[in-house]
């Protein structure tokens, strides 16, 4: 199962072998240094696509900054102006982009294992930037260089992810990765959005509905969206959630005294957490938004050249 | 009216005990004897020596989505395909287009079988009108025209009270009701089993609840109507357990288990493959251990296969977007000696009871059985050829199958109907 990237894609932190982790994070350390942000011309001539089938800013802005930092060709496509909207099928869409010869496809998709049904249909390399309710290993390879920029390893780390876990594709991808180097993680959110079967994603989960709980002795404290659009029923009453599951200034006292705030965005303040911790000292919200081209541009460079 | 004398067989019929080498001697569509040295002058033979020699196969949950989905299945493809995997009766559900929700449809069907198919076609009627789970269908006159059961499968009715109506009706004309035990609001935006594989794969669980609390309400509409009642596609421990329990009280209750849910598990979905896409989901393994455990112990009365054509523009998609189910007819025989009797879970007696005497009773048809004056429909098998299943050489009009490219000990080798030869393997 375990396996690296080169030639093959990104599609899950699940198979990744930490090896294969340890080498995309330390090349990405090399492009987060002044150095390494220069134009680079290691993958001149290659062409790749972006292609969105759900909204994003960031994540595609990233991915198509770290490909031009490369001096890679980018071509940036959203399903509401491309052929999905004529009713052609994923796969069909994906061979038609295929017959172009790009390189690799950047893909975001609101059904989980999209990427990786199409895996098995094309030859190309498929990167993963989030399917559905499944994964979001740039997201999870990013987390953790941003953690290690402020504490010196995952081994042995608390770090409690807090908010609506059952339909996160942070949450699991970041679970994989930070299980496979040792951390222990707790996941902490309404029962509804806390499938107790979250326990046996990997070694050293713990799950806990008490937000408390969960932030005492953190190192890192991980928010996520609340992603109203992926649910069947409110999991709570409306305005119970900031009040039971919204980070404010005063749970800080409960986490490690050099504790870090991180959040994959985008933030809704007032919701998941308070803008006074959203803008204090704590939170690394926008370096996980810079080290997102870092990491990105260490994908694809492992991936294409 | 065809004649065929089956010779030198190992001749299995539950129905009668009989199990032991023998002739089987069809004449004129019906079976004339059973034994040794039999007076079949003129009677074309077929040399079964070292095969199985049962009474015809009965597969009584398919779906031929004709009328109206013939892109994916025919009345005559699927009876092929019935053909081909060694089964001489069909049971196709009203889920067509129009629903067989009338005596037109029913007719229809029957007549187009007639015409068209090799096997014998039983269809079911729908419980409500449009199977929308608020009127009663036309039962009675559907069941003058041939429905054998009714049921609105995979759409199954949510209100109790029209359940228990719809069992009353069914209890006077003496036709079991068929449940596709499913609350639809526990599986909403469910595409699989919910355990620990769809929260590792971000895919929307359907809990086995969603099936339990049909199968309890359903127990005790039975005990309160008197209803022959049937669970389709049983597929979790704890339904098995609660059918055991109502036998037990002794309602009459059956219940049918497909091979998919006792060959294999939710393990397989992590390719997002949805060949592995159906209802009720690939379960977990306690629930296909309990399964066998269920087949074994008399608990469950019949392998169905559910077989659920689909055109691969419907399953080349996103997991979640796919249609639900596969097709079955021609791998059911192997992954029945696959999994059950070469792993010594059951007798190849009991295998050829859970294909012939048990839907058979369960539907009341006049078939599963080689007693003389029988109609002469037989199925043969082996237990030793080796094959592989490749899903393009399929009879079906689809290819939604996961076990294409599996290897099988044993198989199918001649279907006959009424006396004739309807599918041979090479």
């Amino acid at each position: 199962m375990a396996a690296g990237v080169r030639g093959r894609g990104l599609l899950d932190i699940e198979s990744l072998d930490r090896t294969e982790i340890e080498a995309i994070l330390e090349r990405a350390r090399y492009f987060q240094l002044s150095e390494g942000i220069k134009r680079s011309e290691v993958l001149r001539g290659k062409m790749i696509v972006n292609l969105f089938y759900e909204a994003s800013t960031r994540t595609r802005v990233s991915f198509e900054i770290a490909a031009k930092r490369l001096s890679a060709e980018t071509i940036s496509i959203t399903a509401q102006g491309s052929s999905a909207s004529k009713g052609e099928s994923l796969v069909d869409t994906l061979n038609t982009l295929g017959a172009m010869r790009p390189n690799a496809i950047v893909m975001r998709h609101s059904a989980s294992g999209a990427p990786h049904f199409l895996a098995r249909n094309l030859q190309i390399p498929i990167i993963n930037a989030g399917d559905g309710t499944h994964e979001h290993p740039t997201q999870a390879l990013l987390d953790a260089l941003t953690i290690l920029d402020r504490l010196p390893a995952l081994e042995g780390l608390r770090v409690a992810i807090i908010g609506d876990i059952a339909h996160s594709r942070v949450a699991r991808s970041n679970v994989h990765l930070l299980s496979r180097f040792g951390a222990s993680i707790v996941l902490c959110g309404p029962p509804s959005l806390l499938p107790r079967e979250l326990a046996q994603l990997a070694p050293g989960v713990e799950l806990t509905c008490d937000m408390r709980h969960a932030l005492r002795s953190a190192d890192v404290i991980m928010m996520l969206r609340v992603q109203l659009e992926r649910q069947h029923e409110a999991p709570m009453a409306a305005g119970e959630y900031f009040r039971f599951f919204g980070l404010r200034q005063e749970h800080m006292e409960l986490a490690k005294p050099d504790a870090i705030v991180m959040h994959p965005g985008p933030i809704n303040r007032g919701r998941e957490l308070s803008s006074e911790v959203a803008d204090s000292q704590r939170s690394v919200i926008l370096n996980q938004v810079e080290n997102g081209i870092a990491v990105r541009m260490a994908v694809l460079e492992r991936i294409l050249s | 009216m065809k004649s065929i004398l089956i010779a030198g067989g190992r001749v299995i019929d539950p129905a009668s005990g009989t199990d032991r080498i023998a002739d089987v001697l069809i004449r004129d569509g019906r079976v004339e004897a059973i034994g040794l040295d039999l007076p079949a002058g003129g009677v074309n033979r077929f040399d079964a020596r070292g095969m199985i020699v049962g009474p015809g196969f009965i597969d009584m949950h398919v779906h031929l989505r004709e009328p109206g989905a013939e892109h994916a299945e025919t009345i005559e493809t699927g009876a092929k395909a019935a053909a081909a995997g060694g089964f001489t009766s069909i049971c196709p559900m009203p889920n067509t287009i129009p629903v067989n929700d009338s005596a037109l449809v029913t007719s229809y069907i029957v007549q187009r079988a007639r015409a068209v198919a090799k096997v014998n076609v039983f269809p079911i009627g729908a419980i409500t009108k449009g199977s929308l789970g608020e009127e009663l269908a036309a039962i009675g006159s559907m069941h003058a025209s041939g429905i054998v059961a009714i049921s609105d499968d995979g759409r199954p009715v949510m209100n109790s009270r029209v359940m228990r109506r719809a069992m009353e009706a069914a209890r006077e004309l003496n036709i079991p009701v068929i449940d596709h035990c499913e609350d639809l609001n526990l599986s909403a935006g469910g595409d699989m089993h919910e355990g620990s594989q769809s929260v590792r794969l971000g895919l929307g669980g359907i809990p086995s609840a969603a099936e339990d609390v049909m199968v309890a309400r359903d127990l005790l509409l039975a005990e309160q109507t008197g209803a022959r009642y049937h669970v389709a596609h049983l597929s979790t421990s704890r339904s098995a357990a609660m059918v055991a329990f109502a036998k037990s009280r002794g309602l009459k209750v059956t219940c049918e288990v497909t091979p998919h849910h006792f060959a294999i598990t939710d393990a397989e979905l992590g390719t997002y493959d949805s060949n592995y896409k159906m209802k009720p989901p690939l379960r977990a393994s306690e629930d296909r251990e309990a399964l066998i455990e269920a087949i074994a112990n008399g608990t469950i009365d019949a392998i169905a296969t559910d077989h659920a054509p689909h055109p691969g523009s419907e399953k080349m998609q996103e997991f979640e977007r796919c249609p639900f189910g596969i097709t079955g007819l021609e791998t059911a025989i192997g992954l029945t000696l696959a999994e059950l009797v070469h792993k010594q879970r059951i007798t190849v007696a009991r295998m050829v009871e859970l294909f012939t005497t048990g839907p058979a009773g369960v539907l009341s048809l006049d078939r599963g059985t080689l007693k003389p004056g029988a109609v002469g429909d037989v199925t043969i098998f082996d237990l030793t050829t080796e094959w592989t299943f490749d899903v393009q050489q399929s009879c079906s009009r689809s290819r939604n199958s996961p076990f294409h490219g599996r290897r099988f000990t044993g198989g199918p080798v001649a279907t006959i109907v009424a006396g004739e030869i309807v599918w041979k393997g090479d």
